[in-house]
């Protein structure tokens, strides 16, 4: 599938604040208005709407048509396509980590068995010494 | 004795950070990060792949490279200039695939924190530009993407 009318990267930049997160999550719920969604917050109106705009162009909310309440609503597709690739990576990754966790398990066993054949040799740096 | 899910989140433009927890000294889990007859256990993507190629040189300037393997003898390489050597806590390299454009050297940090007996794997890669990060993301773009406020709920609260 081909991005049209937004851009990957402007998604993860739109992505990578506290707020506009905060302000999607708001918005999976359903659409809201500008004072809706700034009242959650410690923050002016115009600083919302600046975030908004951010999220705009990145093409993940679009505003009503209704010429009073301008209600916002969440873009699903190009936040679909940024999730699906991390969703992807992070699927791959966490098969690694789990043959990992097995090599590391064994690693430790291993370690484990050396210092008890150790322990049960009695001194083997003394030993050692001796046949020198 | 569960180890914590991995956490994959994307704090800047240029960056995605993953992050993991073993159950096992950070020693242990540098060790099987650098040395090859470990690496090649576990570093192998998704199911069918091997990795028949793996050679590092575990200094600063020293080159690795990878070489994974499918079923069908696809093969991909990877490999890259080690940086920053610190053991057993941080290594920095440079990171590049073979055959695809990556748009200059990908920078990977891998730092290891460990507290009773757990090691906390954190990996931030770097992208040389937006471009770069948008040909990975092309790279690994599925098709047919739907909606899916599962996976939204998950980045969220990342």
């Amino acid at each position: 599938m081909k991005p049209s009318g937004y851009r990957l990267d402007a998604t993860f930049a739109a992505l990578a604040d506290p707020t506009r997160r905060a302000i999607l999550a708001r918005l999976a719920d359903g659409e809201a208005t500008v004072t809706e969604l700034a009242a959650p917050f410690a923050m002016s109106q115009p600083a919302i709407s600046k975030h908004l705009k951010v999220l705009e162009r990145a093409g993940l909310i679009t505003r009503g048509r209704e010429a009073q309440r301008r209600p916002r609503t969440l873009e699903p597709r190009p936040l679909a396509e940024a999730t699906d690739w991390i969703e992807r990576y992070r699927r791959i990754w966490e098969g690694n980590y789990k043959r990992l966790d097995a090599v590391l398990q064994e690693m430790k066993s291993k370690e484990k068995k050396a210092v008890d054949a150790l322990l049960e040799s009695g001194k083997p740096k003394l030993r050692k010494r001796r046949t020198r | 004795m569960t180890p914590t899910a991995l956490k994959v989140t994307t704090p800047t433009d240029r960056e995605l950070v993953m992050t993991r927890e073993f159950n096992a000294s950070r020693g242990m889990v540098f060790d099987a990060l650098t040395k090859p007859d470990l690496l090649q256990r576990w570093l192998l993507g998704p199911p069918g792949w091997t990795m028949p190629v793996c050679e590092i040189d575990l200094r600063v300037g020293g080159k690795y490279r990878y070489v994974w393997q499918n079923a069908d003898g696809r093969k991909m390489g990877m490999g890259g200039t080690f940086q920053e050597i610190v053991r057993p806590s941080r290594v920095v390299a440079t990171e590049a695939y073979e055959d695809y454009w990556t748009g200059g050297e990908t920078l990977v940090t891998t730092e290891l924190v460990e507290t009773r007996g757990t090691t906390t794997l954190r990996m931030t890669v770097r992208y040389a530009s937006q471009e770069a990060r948008d040909a990975a993301i092309k790279m690994g773009a599925t098709k047919g993407v739907e909606a899916s406020y599962d996976r939204l709920e998950q980045l969220l609260t990342a």
